[in-house]
């Protein structure tokens, strides 16, 4: 059935069979092919079809620079991938792939419509058309255009599989298992350094794999490879497979991407499917090698044309011949060899045609005693088949002139048009390219990061060259480490190196207008859209680039670049270095977004901070918000109750016995030092000097804009010693402000900075019951309001624990705020709410917190504020030191705009009718009947219902509204306009008798 | 040069492509012009334009160091929406949605203006009270802007996770319809291919290294890598590089240079109707007339002017992609870059006049400026032709930094408390 398999060929295993399905036909392959090996091997050669003409077209490659055996592959539930690279798919049993982008079936795709309208479709034509009428756009064209986007389609379920990250730390980090990379891999281990040798096939390799000829020390080429990879094993040499450097970035950090499961056919449970490493290498070696070039002619893309080096490694790697009866065109050596070895395999060679006119005269020789025919100064013109190719066009060309034709019927058409050195990785590091007229490609010239590159990669052709440069470059990674190594010398038998010549398009006798000379394959791109770009003023290779889309494919160009540079170029009349080479990005093959976000999925998609008491709030039923990283208990409702009736519960019961509220999510820091007082004074805008050990302030920071960036309450433990709380999601951020600071500005002054909000469990404890709950809690200390007044601080037993004791309130209620340390929290909590049940103690979240400290006119920064309000516009001028010589934000206080009038200021907001709600976030006028645009003057900051006040209550920020109390103002809605009335902020117990008790 | 039309398609079709012309020319510097624009992305190109257009100007070079849109008009994920908070920016930008809805027709060049609809997520009470003024502010500023519930977004964006168990559950939205994506080589070809037709030098591959004051302070010319050019009237719009430029004219601009990257996956049918952005969990995504999903990130945490950015803030952005679209764990990202996006201390643009006689600038636009294009370059042309602030961009000054009268949309979205 296979026909084309050769048997005994190969690295597969012929005593293996595997089978898959391709279109829901089975098909039967051996392990170690890849999908498209096991494809071509039955005889199937149609796999996709293009993007734009959709035309049918087979694998190019063999390798990930295929641009056109695009499939979906899947595996049960939830995995499925579109674009997979069929040439880089092993197969195993059961898997389902399917072929893209065709409707109804691959053979019969009615999008191939576009294919005979193709000179409408040249490049750009999209940005001369689809403009009239306007309207016609969104109706019409857009979604005409957008239906025809894209190859596969989406995964349509949640991902089951898990990704994997890791980091590394290697002496040198190799990419490329050929023989350069081999023989680099050797000579650093011999230096006694660690070594990581990388590569993106399922096994090492490289070139050998292709090359079975070849012998190494008199050894066959599989053989010597196997010897070598047990010794570098034994040299401790990390080989890793399956594994593509993606990224190369700043000081030598390298992003690889290992392939873990997806050639398994039962991948152990929960195994990861793909692991990212973040390696970082004192020396790197890039042996990519090279990229072989497609020739550029009419019909140079049907199912059945490939390259010539991949016919040779799908013949000599998996054992497959491409075709039974084979025409190659090429313009370098190494196609010749493809034609040998397919010949011996017992495909019909019909013909090599060689461009130039003289071909290496051995390898006529060797033709000659083959039998094959040989047409050296050749070009092609074109071909024909439909779903593969039937015959190809030849013509002599002689002193430029393009003679007459003639047809060879072949099934396979094996092409080459030269090599380019893989310099991707090389160029994400900015390293500098020149370009080699010899060699007609881009080297390496000037190199940024601490890197070697060696082999084909910089343009050494051939095993022995790699091996022996290999081995050069680790020894000068291993020098550039202060280490010796030796280096070994192979003799290379059989090796097939090979020169050629580089061509813009072929040569043709027919109209170059009509030619479906390819490019970029996958995108569509032939050579006369890259004349056309040009002669439509696309200069730079940037703007040929975007204007056709050649190399934007998910090949990434590897197809593409240097053939679309070579015609870019010839079209200007230029030298390719004028019209430079296309930045190429990372990654270097595509890349599961799984892999990037590694274990970040999920609920571990970034951490969720929960205090120590989060525990008991979920036991009992609370609620939860998200605010920053942290989860807050938001309300603990009882029964039945909504949000609404289980915070007015709250408030009340806080106001009228004793509430608790989990405070522990505020930001503390501790500032320690001989020059503490100094440093707080400069960072907050309060006086700090003579705030006496055992007392707290409340506390404003401003950013060096002058506006409010956090605040919070500050105890002073000693005279160096402070005790620093923030707002819940400025600690971070405040910590950070004042590091820097500290660490720029005011490096003289000795004070240090200890985050230690995870390090303390804080409860509040409020309400007129607070103190008869914790007096017997407390041991050696004083806590009756003469002793121990509003805003004191004091160390402490409490129930048992080290403590620190705030008497501080945000409630408007006597209050406690106990700070244990954070093992101690839940415990203390439970004890709390225990003994507190004689007093109706009732536990309260976020909502509650928010209504209360409103009621009393309590900003929260980030909410009533928004980085453009000053202490002033807050109505917390006071927290300002009139006499202080200054601190951060003070200059910028006195900036014009902040002392205007007419400033938003913070006010109380009360609806007219006593029953409104306003929205948070609404917007205020004067004026509720002028024409939008409306003038604004402000906004609503905080909205509650307030059962203290008996009616709902708002603060706003609202222009001159320090001046406007008593102002009717409106706020328009969709539905209605609002009335309300400017007030104070205090909308309860405005004497603060309730703090006394 | 031909008029670009269906039927000039057709007929270009049928004889081969063979007659299309040069869409701008490859100009070489002349000795002295009226206006000098020192950078060829869309801000620059684009105020040319309207400068030939609208008031006749053409005696004018648009000078970039590499080529035309080369810079972060060629690689910004082409985000456009005018929902901004204050009234300033609303009407900045709100004129730039206007003149984008007929800029194809404008410019004779279809820059693909797709009015898909600008969803914005809120995860936290936070976000949600951040978006109810916004909208409430728009709603009065006659900008297009509204709530749309968990649900709604869902039903609005098919692909979207609304589980109450994600780790940032979507609490709601807020949708501009009138807003969408345009395609950003267009804009600035199209820019480039109009104003050259009317005139306009545009002058690639020539960095401009200095610009010259005399002896009364204002502006004599620009020392570029071809020479000295002699003009009057001086604006640069160099985006990351401004204040370099500035510099040289001895004016401090309060500009600080980040990378900012973005990536699109392998292509895939039509599965993203609209475009979504998230700044609880930093990233935005919309799908692309390719089939591409293309992605912004965050802004990388240290200043730069390389354009290579780091990997750890790409990884957190599709991480993040994948938890509010948990279907797309499986594509793969095709291609990422960096551009390098000019931030100011309020996070707004800086747009018009300078100290020095003869210099405006227009910069500062970060990670947005994309979407106000053309409204930037209309009212900074208006700017340079007539000396003086246009009513739009009067609030924008480079005085504001001092004076501190600043229009903090980053305040405005404020930060979780
Ligand atoms: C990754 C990314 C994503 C973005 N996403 C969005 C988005 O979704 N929506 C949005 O609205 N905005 C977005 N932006 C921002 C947007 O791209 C920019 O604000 C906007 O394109 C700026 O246009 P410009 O013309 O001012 O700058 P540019 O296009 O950068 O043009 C400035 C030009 O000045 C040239 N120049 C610099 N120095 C010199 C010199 N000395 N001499 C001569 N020429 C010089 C440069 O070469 C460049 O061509 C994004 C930006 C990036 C990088």
């Amino acid at each position: 059935m296979t026909t084309f398999r050769v048997p005994g060929r190969g690295r597969v295993l012929h005593n293996r069979p595997v089978s898959f399905t391709f279109d829901g036909m089975t098909y039967q392959g051996l392990e170690g092919d890849t999908v498209a090996s096991a494809l071509i091997a039955n005889g199937v050669q149609l796999m996709g079809r293009s993007f734009k003409y959709h035309r049918p077209r087979g694998p190019m490659a063999a390798g990930s620079e295929e641009p056109n055996a695009l499939i979906g592959t899947r595996r049960g539930k939830g995995r499925f991938e579109p674009n997979t690279r069929a040439t880089v798919q092993e197969i195993w049993n059961g898997l389902e792939t399917n072929s893209q982008n065709k409707y109804p079936s691959l053979k019969f795709d009615v999008g191939a419509i576009n294919d005979r309208a193709y000179m409408l479709f040249s490049a750009g034509f999209y940005y001369k058309t689809f403009m009239w009428p306007r309207s016609f756009w969104d109706k019409y064209y857009e979604p005409f255009i957008r239906a025809a986007a894209g190859l596969g389609v989406s995964p349509s379920e949640p991902d089951p599989d898990n990704y994997a990250s890791r980091y590394l730390h290697t002496d040198v980090l190799i990419i490329g298992a050929g023989p350069a990379g081999l023989a680099s891999a050797r000579a650093a281990a011999t230096a006694g350094l660690r070594v990581t040798l990388v590569d993106e096939n399922s096994e090492p390799g490289g070139t050998l794999l292709s090359e079975p000829q070849a012998s190494l020390d008199g050894t066959p080429a599989w053989d010597w490879l196997s010897a070598e990879l047990d010794a570098l094993t034994d040299l401790d040499v990390r080989i890793m497979t399956r594994t593509t450097a993606i990224g190369y970035y700043h000081q030598n950090m390298i992003a690889l991407c290992q392939k873990l499961t997806d050639h398994q056919e039962k991948p152990a449970e929960g195994a990861p499917r793909e692991r990212m490493w973040r390696v970082r290498a004192k020396q790197v070696i890039l042996a990519q090698g090279a990229l072989e070039k497609p020739l550029v002619f009419d019909g140079n893309d049907r199912p059945g044309v490939m390259l010539a080096g991949s016919a040779q490694t799908y013949l000599n790697r998996y054992g497959v011949r491409v075709g039974n009866k084979a025409v190659i065109v090429t313009s370098h050596d190494s196609a010749w060899y493809a034609a040998f070895d397919l010949a011996s395999a017992g495909t019909q060679i019909e013909a090599i045609v060689d461009t130039r006119p003289t071909p290496n005269a051995d390898l006529i020789k060797e033709a000659a005693a083959r039998g094959i025919t040989v047409l050296p100064g050749h070009t092609a013109t074109g071909t024909s088949g439909r779903l593969r190719i039937k015959s190809v066009r030849v013509n002599k060309v002689e002193n430029g002139k393009v003679l007459n034709a003639r047809n060879i019927s072949c099934d396979s058409l094996l092409i080459c048009g030269g090599w380019t050195p893989t310099l991707h990785l090389f160029s994400h590091t900015k390293g500098s390219l020149k370009w080699d007229d010899e060699s007609q490609t881009f080297l390496p010239d000037r190199i940024t990061e601490e890197c070697q590159i060696a082999g084909a990669g910089r343009g050494l052709w051939g095993i022995a060259s790699a091996l022996n440069d290999g081995a050069v470059m680790g020894a000068a990674a291993a020098k550039a480490l202060g280490k010796s190594a030796t280096t070994q010398t192979v003799t290379v038998a059989n090796d097939r190196p090979g020169t050629g010549e580089s061509h813009t398009e072929l040569p043709t006798d027919l109209d170059p207008g009509k030619a479906r000379a390819f490019v970029d394959y996958q995108n569509d791109v032939t050579a006369k859209d890259l004349r056309l770009a040009v002669r439509e003023g696309m200069r730079s290779i940037e703007h040929v680039k975007r204007y056709t889309t050649n190399g934007m494919a998910t090949d990434q160009g590897k197809m593409s670049n240097i053939n679309g540079l070579n015609i870019a170029a010839d079209a200007l009349g230029k030298k390719q270095p004028e019209v430079g080479l296309t930045t190429f990005r990372p990654p270097y093959t595509p890349t599961s977004f799984g892999a990037f976000a590694g274990y970040h999925k999920g609920e571990h998609f970034e951490v969720t901070r929960k205090t120590p008491i989060d525990s008991w709030a979920e036991e009992n039923g609370a609620v939860f918000e998200p605010v920053s990283l942290w989860r807050r208990a938001w309300y603990f409702p009882k029964d039945g109750e909504d949000m609404d009736a289980a915070v007015r519960r709250e408030c009340r019961e806080t106001r009228k016995s004793l509430g608790m509220f989990d405070a522990s999510t505020l930001g503390k820091i501790e500032v320690v030092g001989p020059d503490a007082v100094e440093f707080m004074n400069r960072m907050y805008t309060n006086p700090w000097t003579k705030l006496a050990p055992g007392r707290t302030r409340y506390g404003l920071l401003l950013g060096d804009d002058g506006f409010i960036r956090d605040d919070g309450v500050i105890g002073r433990l000693s005279d160096d010693r402070f005790h620093i709380t923030t707002t819940t999601g400025g600690a971070a951020r405040v910590l950070n402000m004042m590091e820097d600071y500290l660490q720029t500005e005011w490096p003289d002054l000795k004070v240090w900075l200890t985050s230690t909000t995870e390090q303390w469990s804080t409860i509040a404890l409020n309400g007129p019951n607070a103190r008869n709950l914790i007096e017997p809690f407390v041991e050696g200390l004083d806590i009756s309001d003469a002793a121990f007044p509003h805003m004191s601080i004091a160390e402490c037993t409490f129930a048992g624990f080290p403590a620190r004791l705030f008497r501080v309130s945000f409630t408007g209620e006597l209050g406690f705020e106990i700070n244990v340390p954070a093992r101690h929290g839940r415990a203390l909590w439970e004890k709390l709410f225990d003994a507190g049940q004689k007093y109706d103690i009732c536990p309260y979240g976020t909502e509650t917190m928010h209504v209360l400290r409103a009621e009393k006119g309590f900003i929260i920064v980030g909410q009533d504020t928004d980085g453009t309000v000053t202490p002033y516009d807050a109505g917390a001028g006071w927290a300002i030191g009139k006499n202080k010589p200054d601190f951060v934000g003070m200059r910028a206080l006195n900036r014009p705009d902040l002392t205007a009038e007419g400033r938003k200021q913070l006010v109380g907001l009360l609806t007219e009718d006593g029953t409104s709600k306003l929205e948070e976030g609404a917007q205020i006028v004067l004026d509720p009947n002028q024409p939008i645009p409306m003038k604004m003057v402000g906004h609503v900051t905080s909205s509650y219902h307030s059962d203290a006040a008996g009616r709902p209550i708002a603060l706003a920020l609202v222009e001159g509204g320090h001046g406007k109390t008593g102002d009717t103002v409106y706020i328009p809605m969709p539905d209605r306009t609002i009335k309300a009335t400017i007030t104070g902020t205090t909308f309860y117990d405005p004497e603060g008798a309730r703090l006394k008790l | 040069m031909t008029h670009f039309s269906a039927l000039s398609l057709l007929k270009n079709a049928l004889t081969g492509q063979k007659n299309w012309q040069a869409q701008w020319p490859d100009s070489q510097p002349k000795s002295e012009y009226d206006v000098v624009i020192v950078g060829a992305g869309g801000h620059g190109l684009g105020a040319a334009h309207y400068l030939a257009k609208e008031h006749g100007i053409t005696n004018v070079a648009v000078i970039d160091k590499g080529w035309l849109g080369g810079g972060n008009t060629g690689r910004n994920t082409t985000i456009i929406r005018s929902n901004y908070l204050y009234d300033e920016s609303a009407k900045l930008y709100d004129h730039a949605v206007d003149l984008w809805e007929g800029l194809s027709q404008d410019l004779n060049y279809n820059v693909m203006f797709s009015r898909r609809g600008v969803l914005m997520l809120a995860h936290n009470v936070h976000d949600v009270q951040s978006f109810q003024r916004h909208i409430h502010s728009n709603r009065l500023n006659g900008v297009d802007n509204r709530w749309l519930t968990p649900q709604e977004a869902k039903e609005f964006c098919p692909p979207l996770n609304i589980s109450p168990n994600a780790r940032y559950p979507v609490m709601g939205g807020a949708l501009q319809m009138r807003a969408g994506t345009a395609r950003h080589d267009a804009v600035a070809w199209g820019y480039a291919r109009s104003a050259s037709q009317r005139g306009v030098d545009i002058i690639q591959n020539c960095p401009v290294t200095a610009i010259r004051r005399g002896p009364d302070g204002s502006v004599e010319g620009v020392e570029t890598a071809k020479g000295f050019i002699r003009a009057k009237k001086v604006a640069v719009s160099a985006a990351g590089h401004t204040s370099v430029v500035m510099d040289s004219a001895g004016v401090r601009m309060p500009l600080e240079s980040y990378p900012l990257q973005a990536l699109v996956s392998e292509p895939i049918k039509p599965i993203f109707p609209c475009v979504v952005m998230s700044n609880t969990v930093h990233a935005y995504i919309s799908q692309s007339d390719k089939g591409e999903l293309v992605i912004g990130s965050g802004t990388d945490q240290y200043t730069s002017y390389s354009q290579r950015g780091g990997l750890p803030l790409i990884e957190h952005t599709v991480a993040a992609i994948c938890e509010i679209f948990p279907i797309f764990n499986r594509m793969r990202m095709l291609r990422k870059w960096g551009g390098i996006v000019d931030v100011t201390p309020d996070r707004s643009p800086i747009l018009g006049t300078t100290p020095v006689p003869g210099l405006y600038v227009n910069c500062g636009w970060g990670t947005g400026g994309f979407k106000a294009t053309p409204g930037a370059a209309h009212t900074l042309a208006w700017t340079i032709a007539k000396g003086t602030p246009h009513d739009i961009n009067a609030p924008f000054t480079l005085d504001r930094f001092r004076t501190g009268r600043l229009i903090d949309e980053a305040a405005a979205a404020a930060v979780a408390h």
